[in-house]
C-alpha cells in the first residue's frame, strides 16, 4: 500500500499527470503536490497522488557523501 | 539519474558497513534502532541489511504497517458494510485478505459481496460516479502519506457533487506511538529510522520533540540499500557522539517543513481523534476522523450497521511483533499455522507486514 517510488512525468494535463518507471505508466494527481513540475521531472507517486518532487541537487549531495564512505582500496 | 539505481551501489553499501563496524568497535553496549515504516521493514529483509551490520547494532520493526495496526473491529465493520445491499467496498489490495474476527473481505466477496481493489482513492470516486444508485465505501486506512490522498478524494467527490462516495476512516499518525515506544524500558530504543514518505508529508520537524526532549536520535531515511546503510551510519554516529538530533538522510525527497499543501488538505477534511492500535491500545490524538464539514462522506456516521463483538486470534502475537517485542520467528504460529496463503494475523497478510517480510526473505 505504501509503495511510493520515483516516477518520471511524461505528460501533464491540468492537475492530472502520467508518470512512468521501467516502462510502467501510471496516472496521478497533482492536487496535493506543493511544487511546480514539468514534463521530465521526477515525483514520488503514492496511491495515485504525487506527494513530492525529487530534488536533484540534494540527490547529488547525498551521493557525494556516500562515496566518501568507500574503503580506501576501493576509492575511485 | 532515475533516483533509484544510483542508490544501489554495492561498493557504497560495503563501505558504509565497514564504517559502521569501525564506529562501533570496542563498544560493549549494543544499539537498538527501530523503523516504523513497512517499506523499511521489507527493504531491510530484501537487501539483507542486518547481515551487513555488526552484532552490536540491532534493527527492530515497529508499528509501521498500516494494515497491521488496524484493529479487528475496523475489519469487522467493513465486512458488515459489505453484507448490506447496494454497497460497493473499494479498498487497497492488502485489506481484502486481513482476517477479521470471523471472516475476511475476500471470503465475503466469494459469497457475493462487491469488493473492489483500487490503486487510488480517485478510482473509487470514479466507481461511485458510474454507479449512482449504489453507495461506494472506501476503506481509508493508512498513515500521513495516505491521509492526504483520501482527503483529496473526498474534496474531489464534493467538488463533483458525488454524494454516494463514503469513506470508513481509520487513519493514524505515527509520531505519538514513536514517543510511547521510546519510553518502553523493555525495548530501550537508541534511535529511530524515521519513515521516508510519511516524512515527505509531515516534515522532519515532526520528530524534534522525540530527539530534543526525549533524547532519541532520529534519522529520516530513504528506501534504497545505500540509503538504509547511510541512515544507520548516521544513527550510530549520533549514539557514539552522545548526540540526539533530527537528521535527514533522504533529503532528495524530505524537507524540514514537509508538504504544506498536503498538510492543509488533511486539516481541511480531517480532525484529530483518539485511535486504537493493534498491540498498543488506544493512543489519544493519534488518529484522524472525517471532520464535521465533510461528515456526509463518513461511512460510519451515515450508514448504520450492526458489527459483531471483535475478538483476537488465539495464539497470534501480532500485537507484540508490532511493538518490536517479539520477532516473527518467536511466534509459535509463524510458518507453521500462519502462512501467507493462510494468514492468522495481519502481520502475515500485508506485503509490508513484519511476518510477511520475515517469511519471504528471512528464513
Amino acid at each position: 500500500m505504501c509503495l511510493g517510488i520515483p516516477m518520471k512525468i511524461i505528460s501533464i494535463n491540468g492537475m492530472d499527470i502520467v508518470a512512468e518507471v521501467d516502462g510502467v505508466k501510471r496516472e496521478g494527481s497533482l492536487m496535493i503536490l506543493d511544487a511546480e513540475v514539468q514534463v521530465g521531472d521526477y515525483v514520488v507517486v503514492h496511491a495515485g497522488f504525487a506527494i513530492s518532487k525529487l530534488d536533484e541537487e540534494e540527490a547529488l549531495e547525498t551521493l557525494q557523501l556516500m562515496r566518501e564512505a568507500f574503503p580506501v582500496e576501493n576509492a575511485v | 539519474m532515475n533516483y533509484m539505481d544510483e542508490f544501489r551501489d554495492r561498493q557504497v553499501v560495503l563501505g558504509l558497513a565497514d564504517r559502521i563496524k569501525k564506529l562501533t568497535a570496542g563498544r560493549t553496549e549494543p544499539m537498538t534502532f527501530m523503523e516504523v515504516c513497512g517499506t523499511h521493514t521489507m527493504a531491510i529483509y530484501q537487501y539483507g541489511i542486518r547481515s551487513l551490520l555488526p552484532p552490536g547494532v540491532r534493527l527492530i520493526s515497529g508499528p509501521g504497517c498500516p494494515v497491521c495496526v488496524t484493529p479487528n473491529g475496523y475489519i469487522d465493520r467493513a465486512i458488515a458494510f459489505s453484507r448490506l445491499s447496494g454497497i460497493i467496498i473499494a479498498t487497497f489490495g492488502d485489506m481484502v485478505r486481513v482476517p477479521g474476527s470471523s471472516s475476511s473481505l475476500m471470503e465475503e466477496r466469494a459469497r457475493g459481496a462487491d469488493v473492489r481493489i483500487v490503486y487510488s482513492p480517485l478510482d473509487a470516486v470514479a466507481i461511485a460516479e458510474k454507479n449512482p444508485d449504489r453507495r461506494v465505501i472506501f476503506l481509508g486506512v493508512g498513515f500521513e502519506t495516505t491521509a492526504p490522498a483520501i482527503a483529496g478524494s473526498i474534496l474531489t467527490a464534493a467538488a463533483k457533487g458525488i454524494s454516494n462516495y463514503l469513506v470508513l476512516a481509520a487513519h493514524k499518525t505515527i509520531p505519538l506511538p514513536m514517543e510511547i515506544l521510546s519510553s518502553d524500558p523493555e525495548l530501550s530504543i537508541d534511535g529511530y529510522i524515521c519513515p521516508a514518505h510519511v516524512s515527505a508529508i509531515i516534515g522532519a520537524e515532526a520528530y524534534r520533540q522525540l530527539a530534543e526532549k526525549r533524547g532519541i536520535p532520529c534519522v529520516v531515511t530513504g528506501f534504497e540499500p545505500t540509503d538504509m546503510m547511510q541512515g544507520v551510519e548516521m544513527l550510530v554516529c549520533q549514539v557514539v557522539e552522545g548526540r540526539s538530533s533530527v537528521e535527514i538522510q533522504y533529503s532528495r525527497v524530505v524537507k524540514w517543513e514537509g508538504n504544506r499543501k498536503a498538510q492543509s488538505v488533511i486539516a481541511e477534511v480531517f480532525s484529530v481523534c483518539d485511535s486504537e492500535w493493534r498491540g498498543i491500545g488506544v493512543i489519544p490524538e493519534s488518529g484522524l476522523e472525517i471532520g464535521d464539514k465533510y461528515s456526509a462522506f463518513d461511512a460510519e456516521k451515515n450508514i448504520p450497521v450492526s458489527v459483531e463483538e471483535p475478538r483476537e486470534h488465539q495464539g497470534c502475537r501480532c500485537g507484540d511483533v508490532l511493538k518490536g517485542k517479539t520477532s516473527p520467528f518467536d511466534c509459535p504460529l509463524f510458518a507453521t499455522v500462519c502462512m501467507p496463503e493462510s494468514p492468522v494475523g495481519a502481520c502475515m497478510v500485508s506485503s509490508e507486514g513484519t511476518c510477511a517480510a520475515a517469511y519471504k526473505y528471512g528464513r
